[in-house]
Protein backbone atom coordinates (compact mmCIF):
# COMPACT_ATOMS: atom_id res chain seq x y z
CA UNK A 1 0.00 0.00 0.00
CA UNK A 2 2.74 2.42 1.00
CA UNK A 3 4.69 1.35 -2.06
CA UNK A 4 1.77 2.10 -4.35
CA UNK A 5 1.27 5.49 -2.69
CA UNK A 6 4.96 6.29 -3.05
CA UNK A 7 5.01 5.48 -6.75
CA UNK A 8 1.77 7.39 -7.31
CA UNK A 9 3.14 10.50 -5.59
CA UNK A 10 6.50 10.24 -7.34
CA UNK A 11 4.87 9.89 -10.76
CA UNK A 12 2.53 12.82 -10.08
CA UNK A 13 5.40 15.01 -8.85
CA UNK A 14 7.74 14.23 -11.72
CA UNK A 15 4.99 14.35 -14.35
CA UNK A 16 3.66 17.72 -13.28
CA UNK A 17 7.24 19.02 -13.01
CA UNK A 18 7.81 17.92 -16.60
CA UNK A 19 4.61 19.67 -17.60
CA UNK A 20 5.85 22.86 -15.94
CA UNK A 21 9.06 22.53 -17.93
CA UNK A 22 7.35 21.85 -21.23
CA UNK A 23 4.15 23.86 -21.31
CA UNK A 24 3.81 27.12 -23.16
CA UNK A 25 0.92 28.44 -21.10
CA UNK A 26 2.45 30.30 -18.17
CA UNK A 27 -0.57 30.36 -15.86
CA UNK A 28 -1.22 26.69 -16.43
CA UNK A 29 2.39 25.89 -15.61
CA UNK A 30 2.07 27.76 -12.32
CA UNK A 31 -0.96 25.67 -11.41
CA UNK A 32 0.88 22.48 -12.34
CA UNK A 33 3.67 23.57 -10.01
CA UNK A 34 0.93 23.69 -7.36
CA UNK A 35 0.31 19.98 -7.99
CA UNK A 36 4.03 19.23 -7.81
CA UNK A 37 4.18 20.82 -4.37
CA UNK A 38 1.15 18.86 -3.16
CA UNK A 39 2.64 15.58 -4.36
CA UNK A 40 5.90 16.46 -2.61
CA UNK A 41 3.96 17.07 0.59
CA UNK A 42 2.54 13.57 0.16
CA UNK A 43 6.05 12.20 -0.19
CA UNK A 44 7.01 13.94 3.03
CA UNK A 45 4.11 12.27 4.80
CA UNK A 46 5.24 8.90 3.47
CA UNK A 47 8.68 9.67 4.86
CA UNK A 48 7.06 10.20 8.30
CA UNK A 49 7.57 13.95 8.36
CA UNK A 50 3.97 15.07 8.74
CA UNK A 51 4.76 18.45 10.27
CA UNK A 52 7.10 19.31 7.42
CA UNK A 53 4.36 18.29 4.99
CA UNK A 54 1.83 20.60 6.64
CA UNK A 55 4.36 23.43 6.63
CA UNK A 56 5.01 22.77 2.96
CA UNK A 57 1.32 23.08 2.17
CA UNK A 58 0.84 26.21 4.27
CA UNK A 59 4.00 28.07 3.26
CA UNK A 60 4.52 26.99 -0.34
CA UNK A 61 0.99 26.45 -1.58
CA UNK A 62 -0.60 29.14 0.54
CA UNK A 63 2.16 31.72 0.46
CA UNK A 64 4.64 31.40 -2.34
CA UNK A 65 2.25 30.38 -5.09
CA UNK A 66 -0.12 33.22 -4.32
CA UNK A 67 2.87 35.56 -4.46
CA UNK A 68 3.95 34.13 -7.80
CA UNK A 69 0.44 34.50 -9.22
CA UNK A 70 0.34 38.11 -8.00
CA UNK A 71 3.67 38.81 -9.67
CA UNK A 72 2.38 37.28 -12.90
CA UNK A 73 -0.66 39.51 -12.90
CA UNK A 74 1.23 42.64 -11.87
CA UNK A 75 3.97 42.22 -14.43
CA UNK A 76 1.71 42.94 -17.34
CA UNK A 77 -0.39 41.08 -19.79
CA UNK A 78 1.85 41.58 -22.78
CA UNK A 79 4.53 39.22 -21.59
CA UNK A 80 1.92 36.56 -20.97
CA UNK A 81 0.75 36.87 -24.55
CA UNK A 82 4.23 37.33 -25.95
CA UNK A 83 5.37 34.13 -24.35
CA UNK A 84 2.36 32.36 -25.74
CA UNK A 85 3.22 33.28 -29.31
CA UNK A 86 6.77 32.04 -29.34
CA UNK A 87 7.27 28.39 -30.12
CA UNK A 88 7.85 26.93 -26.70
CA UNK A 89 8.28 23.27 -27.47
CA UNK A 90 10.37 21.03 -25.26
CA UNK A 91 12.74 20.12 -28.07
CA UNK A 92 14.20 22.99 -30.03
CA UNK A 93 17.72 23.96 -30.93
CA UNK A 94 17.93 26.90 -28.56
CA UNK A 95 17.03 24.68 -25.63
CA UNK A 96 19.62 22.03 -26.47
CA UNK A 97 22.26 23.24 -23.99
CA UNK A 98 19.71 23.29 -21.17
CA UNK A 99 18.54 19.78 -22.01
CA UNK A 100 22.11 18.51 -22.24
CA UNK A 101 23.05 20.00 -18.89
CA UNK A 102 19.89 18.70 -17.18
CA UNK A 103 20.40 15.18 -18.56
CA UNK A 104 24.07 15.23 -17.58
CA UNK A 105 23.13 16.31 -14.06
CA UNK A 106 20.54 13.56 -13.85
CA UNK A 107 23.02 10.89 -14.99
CA UNK A 108 25.67 12.08 -12.54
CA UNK A 109 23.23 12.26 -9.62
CA UNK A 110 21.69 8.85 -10.27
CA UNK A 111 25.15 7.33 -10.64
CA UNK A 112 26.22 8.79 -7.33
CA UNK A 113 23.04 7.71 -5.56
CA UNK A 114 23.15 4.17 -6.93
CA UNK A 115 26.83 3.71 -6.19
CA UNK A 116 26.85 5.31 -2.75
CA UNK A 117 24.25 2.80 -1.49
CA UNK A 118 22.90 5.06 1.25
CA UNK A 119 20.72 2.30 2.64
CA UNK A 120 23.44 0.10 4.04
CA UNK A 121 26.30 2.30 5.02
CA UNK A 122 27.68 4.48 7.76
CA UNK A 123 25.39 6.18 10.18
CA UNK A 124 22.20 4.81 8.59
CA UNK A 125 23.11 1.29 9.62
CA UNK A 126 24.16 2.58 13.03
CA UNK A 127 20.81 4.33 13.44
CA UNK A 128 18.97 1.14 12.53
CA UNK A 129 21.07 -0.81 15.03
CA UNK A 130 20.35 1.73 17.76
CA UNK A 131 16.61 1.76 17.03
CA UNK A 132 16.90 5.43 16.13
CA UNK A 133 14.56 5.07 13.15
CA UNK A 134 11.12 6.65 13.08
CA UNK A 135 8.23 4.26 12.91
CA UNK A 136 4.70 5.17 11.85
CA UNK A 137 3.61 4.77 15.48
CA UNK A 138 5.77 7.38 17.14
CA UNK A 139 4.66 11.01 17.21
CA UNK A 140 7.42 13.13 15.80
CA UNK A 141 5.94 16.57 16.44
CA UNK A 142 6.60 16.30 20.17
CA UNK A 143 10.34 15.81 19.90
CA UNK A 144 10.45 18.21 16.95
CA UNK A 145 9.08 21.01 19.10
CA UNK A 146 11.40 20.24 21.99
CA UNK A 147 14.41 20.08 19.69
CA UNK A 148 13.48 23.33 17.98
CA UNK A 149 13.48 25.12 21.32
CA UNK A 150 16.65 23.49 22.71
CA UNK A 151 19.15 22.11 20.21
CA UNK A 152 18.30 24.35 17.30
CA UNK A 153 17.40 27.54 19.12
CA UNK A 154 20.24 29.59 17.61
CA UNK A 155 19.40 28.83 13.95
CA UNK A 156 15.74 29.38 14.80
CA UNK A 157 16.44 32.89 16.10
CA UNK A 158 18.79 33.63 13.21
CA UNK A 159 16.05 32.67 10.77
CA UNK A 160 13.54 34.87 12.54
CA UNK A 161 15.88 37.85 12.17
CA UNK A 162 16.47 36.97 8.52
CA UNK A 163 12.72 36.80 7.92
CA UNK A 164 12.30 40.24 9.43
CA UNK A 165 15.08 41.56 7.18
CA UNK A 166 13.50 39.99 4.10
CA UNK A 167 10.13 41.48 5.03
CA UNK A 168 11.52 44.99 5.45
CA UNK A 169 13.66 44.62 2.32
CA UNK A 170 10.84 43.49 0.06
CA UNK A 171 8.52 46.17 1.39
CA UNK A 172 11.22 48.75 0.68
CA UNK A 173 11.84 47.40 -2.82
CA UNK A 174 8.22 47.37 -3.89
CA UNK A 175 7.55 50.93 -2.72
CA UNK A 176 6.59 53.66 -5.16
CA UNK A 177 9.52 55.59 -6.59
CA UNK A 178 8.64 59.20 -5.76
CA UNK A 179 8.18 58.68 -2.02
CA UNK A 180 11.84 57.70 -1.60
CA UNK B 1 9.13 -4.23 -2.49
CA UNK B 2 9.90 -1.85 0.31
CA UNK B 3 10.59 1.82 -0.26
CA UNK B 4 14.20 2.61 0.57
CA UNK B 5 16.23 5.76 0.80
CA UNK B 6 17.47 5.33 -2.77
CA UNK B 7 13.96 5.74 -4.16
CA UNK B 8 13.59 9.12 -2.50
CA UNK B 9 17.03 10.17 -3.72
CA UNK B 10 16.18 9.21 -7.29
CA UNK B 11 12.93 11.20 -7.22
CA UNK B 12 14.79 14.21 -5.91
CA UNK B 13 17.47 13.79 -8.60
CA UNK B 14 14.74 13.93 -11.23
CA UNK B 15 13.16 17.02 -9.71
CA UNK B 16 16.55 18.72 -9.47
CA UNK B 17 17.32 18.05 -13.14
CA UNK B 18 13.92 19.35 -14.24
CA UNK B 19 14.52 22.45 -12.12
CA UNK B 20 17.88 23.03 -13.80
CA UNK B 21 16.25 22.70 -17.20
CA UNK B 22 13.58 25.25 -16.27
CA UNK B 23 16.15 27.72 -14.91
CA UNK B 24 18.27 27.50 -18.04
CA UNK B 25 15.64 27.48 -20.75
CA UNK B 26 12.79 29.78 -19.71
CA UNK B 27 12.59 33.37 -20.89
CA UNK B 28 10.54 34.70 -18.03
CA UNK B 29 12.17 35.44 -14.72
CA UNK B 30 9.14 34.24 -12.76
CA UNK B 31 9.45 30.85 -14.41
CA UNK B 32 13.15 30.85 -13.59
CA UNK B 33 12.08 31.43 -9.99
CA UNK B 34 9.76 28.42 -10.20
CA UNK B 35 12.73 26.33 -11.35
CA UNK B 36 14.76 27.50 -8.37
CA UNK B 37 11.90 26.55 -6.06
CA UNK B 38 11.77 23.12 -7.64
CA UNK B 39 15.48 22.57 -7.00
CA UNK B 40 15.00 23.72 -3.40
CA UNK B 41 12.19 21.23 -3.02
CA UNK B 42 14.41 18.43 -4.29
CA UNK B 43 16.92 19.32 -1.57
CA UNK B 44 14.19 19.42 1.07
CA UNK B 45 13.00 15.98 -0.03
CA UNK B 46 16.51 14.65 0.59
CA UNK B 47 16.63 16.25 4.03
CA UNK B 48 13.29 14.74 4.99
CA UNK B 49 14.17 11.30 3.63
CA UNK B 50 17.38 11.18 5.65
CA UNK B 51 15.65 12.68 8.65
CA UNK B 52 13.67 9.48 9.04
CA UNK B 53 16.80 7.89 10.50
CA UNK B 54 17.20 10.45 13.27
CA UNK B 55 14.42 9.98 15.76
CA UNK B 56 16.17 11.60 18.72
CA UNK B 57 17.55 14.81 17.26
CA UNK B 58 15.18 15.40 14.31
CA UNK B 59 17.99 17.15 12.47
CA UNK B 60 16.71 16.44 8.98
CA UNK B 61 13.15 17.60 9.61
CA UNK B 62 14.26 20.71 11.50
CA UNK B 63 16.54 21.83 8.71
CA UNK B 64 13.86 21.02 6.17
CA UNK B 65 11.63 23.48 8.04
CA UNK B 66 14.41 26.08 8.02
CA UNK B 67 14.93 25.55 4.28
CA UNK B 68 11.21 26.06 3.60
CA UNK B 69 11.21 29.32 5.57
CA UNK B 70 14.37 30.52 3.79
CA UNK B 71 12.81 29.71 0.42
CA UNK B 72 9.73 31.75 1.33
CA UNK B 73 11.81 34.75 2.37
CA UNK B 74 13.98 34.63 -0.74
CA UNK B 75 10.93 34.32 -2.98
CA UNK B 76 9.35 37.42 -1.48
CA UNK B 77 12.48 39.47 -2.11
CA UNK B 78 12.96 38.04 -5.60
CA UNK B 79 9.40 38.86 -6.62
CA UNK B 80 9.77 42.42 -5.33
CA UNK B 81 12.90 42.74 -7.48
CA UNK B 82 11.08 41.29 -10.48
CA UNK B 83 8.28 43.83 -10.13
CA UNK B 84 10.81 46.66 -9.87
CA UNK B 85 12.64 45.44 -12.96
CA UNK B 86 9.35 45.27 -14.84
CA UNK B 87 8.54 48.83 -13.84
CA UNK B 88 11.87 50.09 -15.24
CA UNK B 89 12.41 47.95 -18.32
CA UNK B 90 8.85 46.86 -19.23
CA UNK B 91 10.12 43.31 -19.60
CA UNK B 92 11.10 40.46 -17.29
CA UNK B 93 13.06 38.44 -19.82
CA UNK B 94 16.42 37.86 -18.11
CA UNK B 95 18.13 37.79 -21.51
CA UNK B 96 17.04 41.32 -22.36
CA UNK B 97 17.91 43.05 -19.12
CA UNK B 98 21.52 44.01 -19.66
CA UNK B 99 22.24 47.12 -17.64
CA UNK B 100 22.66 47.75 -13.97
CA UNK B 101 22.31 51.52 -13.84
CA UNK B 102 19.18 53.54 -14.57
Amino acid sequence: MVTIMFYLMAVIALGSALYVAGSSNLVRSVFMFFITLFALAGLYVLSLADFVAVTQVVVYVGGILVLILFAFMLSGRENLEGAKQEQNRLLSVSKLPAILLAVAFFIVLTNIFLKARPDDGGWIRQAIAEQNVMTPKNISINSLGVNLMTNYLLPFEAISILLLMALVGSAHLSRKEDTA
Amino acid sequence: MIITLTHYLLVSAGLFSIGIYIVLSKQNSIQVLIGVEMMLNAAILNLVAFGKFDKVNNAGQTFALFAIVLAAASTAVALAIVLNVYRRHQTIDPGKINQLKD
